[in-house]
C-alpha cells in the first residue's frame, strides 16, 4: 500500500549539509522509528518526507513514484506535531474535519469519519471544545485523530510524546502502538527517546549528524550494534565502555586488557583487529555479575534501590565508571569494594579508531 | 460591576490621597477631552440666533412665546427686572425705540411701557432639531453620508486584504530580499504625505479616477503601518500550524484564509479601526480628487458650509455631530482589541 524509498536524500541549508545522502526503504505497514540525539537531522528527514522541507538532492519515492516535487498537500501523508499544532480558533470537530474539507469530502462522509476517529481515540465528549480547553493528553489524541480521519498512506509522528508527563507518555505510547496494529498503516516516528524506539518500532533507524548509523529491528540494534555510538545510544541504562588494548586473537574470541592490567575475553570475531590495536570493550549493565571473587575489583560510588531492581554505580581500578544492574534488592553499600565479572558472551568490542563493532560469536539471549 | 469599578479606592473604605489625585486627574482628562465634544453636541441643538449670543449658554435654550387673548401671533415672554413693574412676567407686543409695549398675559386689556434694559427674555430648554432635519431637506446629507461610507468600507476591506497578504508573505515565507522589501515598505513612512501628493494626483488623473470614489480609495489601501502591524502579529503564529494545515491538504491560499487570517483577528481589528478613522476623517486627499459636489464626502460637505461671507453654524454643528457618530460606534465596539492587538504585535 505504501512503500517509502529514500534514495541518497540530501538536505543543504546554504553551505551547510544537514542530511548526507540517506538511503532507506520503509516497507508497507512498517513502524519505523528515527532516533538520535538532538540535532542529528531526524526531524529534518521527517519533514523532507512530509514535503515541508525541500529536498536538495537524491530521490524520495512513495510506492515507486518520485514525489520530490510534490507539495506537502499532495503527498497524501499525515503528520502529528510535537506541539500538537491544533488550530486554536476551531473546535475539536472542526480541527478533525479541516483536512477532509480541503479535499472536498462529502459532508456525511466527514461526519462518519470524525465520529469513528473520536470513538477510537475517546475524544467524543470534547468534540465541541476548543483546543485550549483540553489537557495535554487530550490534545495529543486530537492531533492523532486529525491524522487518522484522513486515512493517509503514511503517518508521520514528530516527537509526539515529548510534551507529555512521564505517566501519560507510557499510556500514549501504548495507544499509538495499538493504533498501528489496528490500522496497519506505514508509520514513521521521530523521537530522541530510545525507550520509545525500542518499545514501538518494527525498525529503528539511528541517525547521527545527518547520517544513518544503523537501521534494523530493535533487538538487532541491541544485540549487534554496528558501532560504539549505536551501542551507547540503544539500551538503558547506557552500555559500559572500557578502553582496552588487544592482546591475542583466539578461536573463542579476542583477549584484551585495560590500563590497569585486567584481562577480559570478548566472544567476537577479530575482523581485522591485530594484537596491540586500541579498542573499546562494551558491556551492558545487565551482563555484569557481582560478588564473584574471580572478577575485577570495583569501588561502589552510589547505589540506587528501585525495589524490584537495583543499580550500582562503580568505578574500576583504572577509574572507568561502570554501571551494574541487579535484579531485586541488594545489600551492597556505597563505598564498599566488590568484584564484577564481565560475561564474555555478552561482551562487545569496538575498534577505537572508527568505533566499528566486531561481530559477536553468539548473539541474543539464547546462549 | 460598573459601580464597584467607579467607586474603587486605594484606601480601604475611605479615600486615600492617591484616590483624590487619581480621580482629580481623571476628571480633568474627561473635561479636557470630552468637554469640547459635549459642548459641540449641545450647541448643535441651538438655533442660529442662540449660537450668536454672548455670553453663550451651556444648554440649548429658546425664548418662550405665549398666546395672549386679543393677539393673533404668540408673544415673547420677558421678566421685568427694574422700574415699576419689577418682578412681573410680561409679554411683549412691540418694541418702539428704547421702550417696549408689553401686556400682562393675565390682564391682556392693559398696555404697559417698559424700558428695554429693564427686561430679560424668559427662556426654556428646547432642542432645535430643525438643524438636523434641514440637513436632510435642504442639504443632501444622505448622499454625502453614502459617499463617505462607500469610500470608508471599500477602502478598509481592500486595505485589510492587501496588507494582510503582504504581511503573510513577509512573515511566513523565506525568500531572498525579504528583509529588504520589508524595510522598503517601512521606509515609506519617512516620506511626508505632502511630498507625494502631486505625483499620486498625476497617477490618479492619468488613470481617469479624478472625481470618482476609486480615486480616493486606491491610493490609500497600501499602508506601511498596516503591513508592519500585521507582520509583527503574524510572526507570533507558530509555523507548525501552517505546516499542519499544509499536511491537511490546504493550499497556500487556504492556509492564509482559514488559518492565518482568523488567528490575526486582534491585529486586524486594530487595522480596521485605524483604516476607518483614516478614511472617514480624510480631508486633504478627497478635497484634491473630488471636485464635483455630488461626489463629496462628509468632510468635504462640512467644509462647504463655511462660506467666505457667511457660515451656517447650526447646520455645520449638526452635521459634525452626525459625522462623528459612526466612528464613535466603530471605536466603541472594537476598542477592546486596540490594546491587545498592539501589545501582542509588539512583543516577541
Amino acid at each position: 500500500m505504501a512503500v517509502l524509498q529514500l534514495d541518497g536524500l540530501i538536505k543543504d541549508y546554504g553551505d551547510v549539509r544537514a542530511i548526507h545522502g540517506v538511503d532507506l526503504t520503509i516497507d508497507n505497514g512498517e513502524f519505523c522509528v528515527f532516533v538520535g540525539p538532538s540535532g542529528c537531522g531526524k526531524s529534518t528527514l521527517l519533514r523532507m518526507i512530509a514535503g515541508l522541507e525541500e529536498i536538495s538532492g537524491g530521490e524520495l519515492r512513495i510506492d515507486g513514484e518520485r514525489v520530490n516535487e510534490q507539495r506537502a498537500s499532495e503527498r497524501g501523508l499525515a503528520m502529528v506535531f510535537q506541539t500538537y499544532a491544533l488550530y486554536p480558533h476551531m473546535t475539536v470537530r472542526q480541527n478533525l474535519a479541516f483536512g477532509l474539507e480541503n479535499i472536498r469530502t462529502p459532508k456525511p462522509e466527514i461526519a462518519r469519519r470524525v465520529e469513528a476517529a473520536a470513538t477510537m481515540l475517546q475524544i467524543g465528549p470534547y468534540l465541541e471544545r476548543r483546543p485550549k480547553q483540553l489537557s495535554g493528553g487530550q490534545r495529543q489524541r486530537v492531533a492523532i485523530g486529525r491524522a487518522v480521519v484522513r486515512e493517509p498512506r503514511v503517518f508521520l509522528f514528530d516527537e509526539p510524546l515529548s510534551n507529555l508527563d512521564a505517566e501519560l507518555r507510557v499510556t500514549m505510547r501504548g495507544e499509538i502502538a495499538g493504533l498501528h496494529r489496528r490500522l496497519g498503516n506505514t508509520m514513521i516516528y521521530v523521537t530522541h527517546d530510545q525507550v520509545e524506539a525500542m518499545t514501538m518500532a518494527d525498525k529503528i533507524v539511528v541517525l547521527r549528524d545527518g547520517r544513518i548509523e544503523q537501521a534494523g529491528t530493535p533487538l538487532e540494534l541491541y544485540n549487534q550494534p554496528a558501532n560504539s555510538f549505536v551501542a551507547g545510544f540503544i539500551g538503558s541504562p547506557r552500555m559500559n565502555f572500557v578502553d582496552v588494548t588487544v592482546r591475542e586473537i583466539r578461536a573463542d574470541g579476542v583477549m584484551v586488557s585495560d590500563a590497569a592490567g585486567n584481562d577480559y575475553r570478548a566472544a567476537v570475531n577479530a575482523d581485522g583487529l591485530k594484537p596491540g590495536d586500541a579498542a573499546e570493550l562494551g558491556i551492558r549493565p545487565d551482563h555484569l555479575i557481582v560478588g564473584d571473587a574471580a572478577g575485577h575489583a570495583v569501588t561502589v560510588q552510589s547505589v540506587e534501590q528501585l525495589g524490584g531492581e537495583s543499580y550500582l554505580y562503580c568505578e574500576t581500578g583504572a577509574g572507568t565508571p561502570l554501571t551494574v544492574h541487579l535484579a531485586g534488592q541488594t545489600g551492597i553499600r556505597r563505598g564498599e569494594t566488590t568484584h564484577v565479572v564481565f560475561r564474555p558472551d555478552y561482551t562487545h568490542l569496538f575498534r577505537k579508531s572508527d568505533g566499528l563493532g566486531m561481530k559477536r560469536l553468539v548473539v541474543g539471549e539464547a546462549v | 460591576m460598573l459601580r464597584s469599578f467607579l467607586t474603587r479606592t486605594r484606601g480601604r473604605g475611605r479615600l486615600d490621597l492617591t484616590d483624590w489625585l487619581t480621580f482629580g486627574y481623571l476628571a480633568l482628562a474627561v473635561v479636557l477631552m470630552f468637554g469640547p465634544v459635549a459642548w459641540m453636541a449641545l450647541s448643535s441643538f441651538k438655533t442660529e440666533s442662540a449660537l450668536q449670543e454672548y455670553p453663550p449658554s451651556l444648554l440649548p435654550l429658546a425664548p418662550i412665546h405665549v398666546e395672549v387673548e386679543g393677539y393673533d401671533e404668540p408673544l415673547q415672554l420677558f421678566r421685568v427686572t427694574g422700574g415699576e413693574h419689577e418682578g412681573k412676567l410680561l409679554a411683549q407686543v412691540r418694541r418702539i425705540g428704547l421702550m417696549s409695549q408689553m401686556v400682562d398675559p393675565q390682564n391682556p386689556g392693559e398696555r404697559l411701557q417698559v424700558n428695554i434694559n429693564d427686561r430679560v427674555p424668559e427662556r426654556e430648554f428646547a432642542l432645535a432639531v430643525e438643524n438636523y432635519s434641514a440637513l436632510f431637506e435642504r442639504f443632501n446629507f444622505a448622499l454625502y453620508f453614502w459617499n463617505s461610507v462607500f469610500i470608508t468600507v471599500i477602502a478598509t476591506v481592500i486595505t485589510i486584504l492587501f496588507n494582510s497578504m503582504a504581511a503573510f508573505a513577509l512573515s511566513k515565507y523565506r525568500f531572498r530580499g525579504r528583509t529588504f522589501v520589508f524595510i522598503l515598505i517601512i521606509a515609506t513612512l519617512m516620506i511626508p504625505p505632502t511630498i507625494n501628493l502631486v505625483p499620486i494626483y498625476l497617477v490618479v488623473s492619468e488613470l481617469g479616477m479624478v472625481n470618482s470614489p476609486w480615486g480616493v480609495i486606491w491610493p490609500a489601501v497600501a499602508t506601511p503601518t498596516g503591513v508592519f502591524l500585521l507582520r509583527q502579529y503574524m510572526l507570533t503564529i507558530p509555523d507548525d500550524l501552517l505546516d499542519a494545515a499544509r499536511m491537511d491538504h490546504a493550499s497556500e491560499w487556504r492556509v492564509y484564509w482559514r488559518i492565518v487570517l482568523p488567528l490575526s483577528a486582534p491585529a486586524l481589528a486594530v487595522l480596521v479601526i485605524f483604516s476607518v478613522m483614516w478614511r472617514w476623517n480624510d480631508f486633504l486627499w478627497p478635497l484634491i480628487v473630488l471636485t464635483r459636489s455630488e461626489q463629496f464626502t462628509l468632510q468635504l460637505a462640512l467644509n462647504s458650509f463655511q462660506g467666505d461671507l457667511q457660515t451656517s453654524w447650526s447646520n455645520l454643528l449638526a452635521m459634525t455631530v452626525l459625522t462623528l457618530l459612526p466612528i464613535t460606534i466603530v471605536f466603541a465596539f472594537l476598542q477592546k482589541y486596540i490594546t491587545t492587538g498592539i501589545a501582542q504585535s509588539g512583543v516577541k
